[in-house]
């Protein structure tokens, strides 16, 4: 079957497209995308002005807690969540229970994920046996079940000599190390940034030079290694300067940012809810200096993706002491619209470069398909409406679990719809599109 | 009407407080701070009374909830509860039966399906009362919640130094010792900084907040500099468990170089005040011979805690309102 979208704008950088083109879709694959395509058979899917059609969107750092926390999340909820906020296909981090670090594990994973049918997932395996950090989990089979990339997530790898044989090990199979960088020392039982607001609220901090440490010690060790390292959820102004300086000197090192960082400070731990449980998140949400570097990063092309680092939390664990509850937020379902609001209208960056960060690096990254629109790639597209008047409805969320500190914001920007492998599995009525 | 509170020279710019719950001093007004004060002084009255009680809070049942242990507040609120004829229970709650099961929102819940009035609440977890405020119908006091506010302790201290020195404005308060895990020295920075006293902290640099001159304080790491022409000094506790986490080598240098001696207390002005909330390690942050001395005032604090959570349940409850309607 033929699908013809005709008439939008098309913003492909892989291809360094920007403008109104066509797009040919045949069966699960892009067939072709040009200026006025002739139907010659293909249903005609007229695309409405000011919407927008981009490679799919890419988030590649999600917690679908399944097997072992579907009171949270499931691989169903969480891909219908994906798609919902424009994601046609997610990395899944292995701290689950058990932990992604067998093959079993990773199969299990894409069984169910095979069964959801909704966005693609792949899933990330553990560094180590049951990410304790002491031996090296099979990552070869890891590698053979279907992981993209390794990490112990959650936690820092724990010593910086496993860390280096993990980059020189899955080094061997071109698979990146996505660390969550943090000194556990200087971390200690921090539950939030340390700065005036951690201060005045008698929270335990933790400093950025915390995180930057461990960024430090990857780009050292992807160095002396030559292997990819990916710092996963860098919220810190000294990070990334570490990241700059390493890309400077040729370093293999690529980064994220969540929406909530580049969004939100420290700041909100105080206002408009004092203690909100949905402020608290690891890395934390740091001082205005920090997010600030993280939005400059994002537009002079340091940072290489925008990633959610989904945590979906029940709420009943949410319902607690501040220090007591657990870190995270959902992120999923608005990430396109903070991203379009906070970085596009804002005017810090152009939609072309919100693909990249978006689509197309987190594919180079993780050396997945996608993430480009080319003839005979998988026919995996976000369609976004820039201008859509959008407001968050916790309640409404497709995950399972509603923990998200955005609840009743608006914002400029959402999806229209998401296509996975051609077929549409999001469509937001509230845009005049059918599909 | 059981309680005067017309007999203080000046009648306070306001009559009640805003609030339902006294969560921090940080959402007090300077006008409701003096409320609270000047209706302490009534109270405090009560106390030299052959019969030390009166009908304010007849009919009202409050719950003094608390997770930590605590003996001077606890009692201390206990008595002021009484005296003002509220019907009273305490529940102390070791952390190790939180474990077991039940979380503070639904111990909470169920305390409030048996409809008290005001609940009263330690813990060691910082914004607990937040949480518990959300969650009530009931006024919320906060006895102490983690390292984040005690706000009764703040006003005891301030109605304390408002006793000797009649006024809080243009004092020089010298706050020393742990600054950092101390929630008595947040209460009492916002409280003191409201009321326009000109507020020193001092403490190694390891125990210091961050950022804390955007509290409106100086910050000085020499003892000398912060208690030098001093007409307050307030000696915070340390607690000795600080060493395992390298705040400070040994108590014995801790005593050293921050300690309260005679000889350091000299450099304050002659009618110097000398205050610690308790409990008082001696010999750590501060010397017998000045706890003892004639320029403490740490066991009037502790009278004075009692006219002041007498002040703060009595306005929470709807002050003379809430009598009249009675």
């Amino acid at each position: 079957m033929k699908r013809l979208l005709k008439g939008g704008r098309v913003v492909d950088p892989a291809n360094g497209i920007d403008g109104i083109r066509d797009v040919l879709i045949d069966g699960d694959r892009i067939a072709r995308v040009g200026a006025d395509l002739p139907a010659d058979g293909a249903t005609v899917i007229e695309i409405p002005d000011g919407l927008v059609i981009c490679p799919g969107f890419i988030d590649m750092h999600v917690h679908l807690r399944e097997p072992g926390q579907e009171h949270k999340e499931t691989i169903a909820t969480g891909t219908a969540s994906a798609v919902a906020g424009g994601f046609t296909a997610v990395a899944c981090m292995p701290n689950t229970s058990p932990v992604n670090d067998d093959a079993n594990v990773t199969t299990y994973i894409l069984d169910k994920a095979k069964e959801a049918n909704l966005s693609r997932v792949y899933p990330i395996g553990a560094v180590s046996k049951g990410s304790k950090g002491d031996l090296l989990a099979d990552i070869a089979d890891l590698r053979k079940a279907g992981c993209v990339a390794i990490t112990d997530d959650g936690h820092p790898v724990k010593t910086a000599l496993l860390l280096r044989r993990a980059l020189e090990y899955a080094g061997m199979f071109g698979m990146p190390v996505i660390e969550h960088c943090e000194d556990a020392s200087l971390k200690g039982d921090g539950v939030a940034h340390e700065g005036y607001y951690a201060a005045s609220l008698g929270l335990r901090g933790m400093p950025g030079a915390c995180e930057a440490l461990g960024v430090e010690r990857g780009i050292l060790l992807s160095e002396l290694t030559g292997s990819a390292f990916h710092v996963a959820h860098m919220s810190a102004r000294a990070s990334l300067r570490a990241v700059r300086k390493g890309k400077e000197a040729g370093v293999r090192v690529t980064c994220e940012v969540a929406p909530h960082h580049f969004t939100l400070t420290d700041e909100a731990l105080a206002a408009p809810v004092a203690y909100d449980t949905n402020t608290k998140m690891n890395p934390p949400l740091r001082e205005a200096a920090d997010r600030d570097a993280m939005l400059a990063g994002i537009a002079d092309g340091s940072v290489d993706a925008i990633a959610t680092d989904h945590a979906p939390h029940h709420y009943d664990e949410k319902k607690v002491e501040f220090d007591r509850a657990p870190f995270g937020i959902v992120g999923l379902e608005t990430a396109v619209p903070l991203s379009l609001d906070r970085l596009v209208h804002a005017g810090r960056i152009r939609l072309s470069r919100l693909v990249e960060l978006l689509s197309v690096n987190p594919a180079r990254i993780l050396n997945v398909p996608g993430g480009t629109l080319s003839a005979g790639a998988p026919a995996d597209i976000t369609i976004v409406a820039p201008d859509l008047k959008v407001r968050i409805e916790a309640a409404r969320l497709r995950s399972r679990s509603k923990n998200t500190p955005f609840d009743g914001w608006q914002l400029r920007g959402g999806v229209a719809a998401t296509l996975v492998g051609g077929r549409p599995l999001y469509v937001n009525s509230e845009t005049r599109i059918s599909l | 009407m059981s309680v005067s509170v017309h007999d203080v020279d000046q009648q306070p710019a306001v009559t009640s407080l805003r609030s339902k719950d006294l969560l921090g001093i940080s959402d007090l007004t300077p006008e409701e701070i003096t409320l609270i004060l000047d209706t302490a002084d009534a109270m405090k009255e009560i106390a030299s009374r052959p019969i030390k009680k009166v009908p304010a809070l007849r009919g009202k049942t409050v719950v003094n909830l608390f997770f930590e242990p605590s003996t001077r507040t606890r009692t201390s609120f206990e008595i002021a509860e009484k005296r003002l004829s509220a019907d009273t229970l305490n529940i102390a709650i070791a952390t190790s039966s939180v474990v077991k099961g039940e979380t503070l929102a639904d111990t909470a819940m169920n305390l409030e399906a048996m409809r008290p009035d005001m609940i009263v609440l330690r813990h060691s977890s910082s914004g607990a009362c937040h949480l518990l405020s959300r969650i009530c119908r009931s006024a919320i006091i906060n006895a102490g919640d983690g390292m984040h506010e005690h706000p009764t302790q703040a006003l005891l201290d301030a109605f304390t130094i408002r006793e000797r020195k009649k006024q809080l404005q243009g004092l020089k308060v010298a706050i020393i010792g742990d600054l950092l895990h101390s929630r008595v020295l947040r209460s009492n920075i916002l409280l003191l900084t409201k009321m326009g006293a000109d507020v020193w902290v001092c403490g190694p640099p390891t125990l210091m907040p961050t950022d804390i001159r955007r509290f409106g304080v100086n910050a000085t790491t020499n003892v000398e500099q912060a208690v030098r022409d001093a007409n307050v000094i307030m000696m915070l506790r340390v607690q000795l468990e600080r060493m395992e986490g390298s705040y400070f080598p040994s108590l014995r240098e801790y005593f050293n170089v921050f300690g309260m001696t005679e000889a350091r207390m000299k450099l304050a002005r002659p009618d110097v005040m000398i205050m610690h909330p308790g409990p008082m390690n001696r010999g750590v942050e501060i010397a017998s011979e000045v706890a003892d001395g004639p320029y403490s005032v740490i066991l009037d604090q502790v009278a004075n805690g009692v006219a002041v959570r007498m002040a703060v349940l009595y306005l929470l409850a709807g002050g003379a309102e809430h009598e009249e309607a009675a």
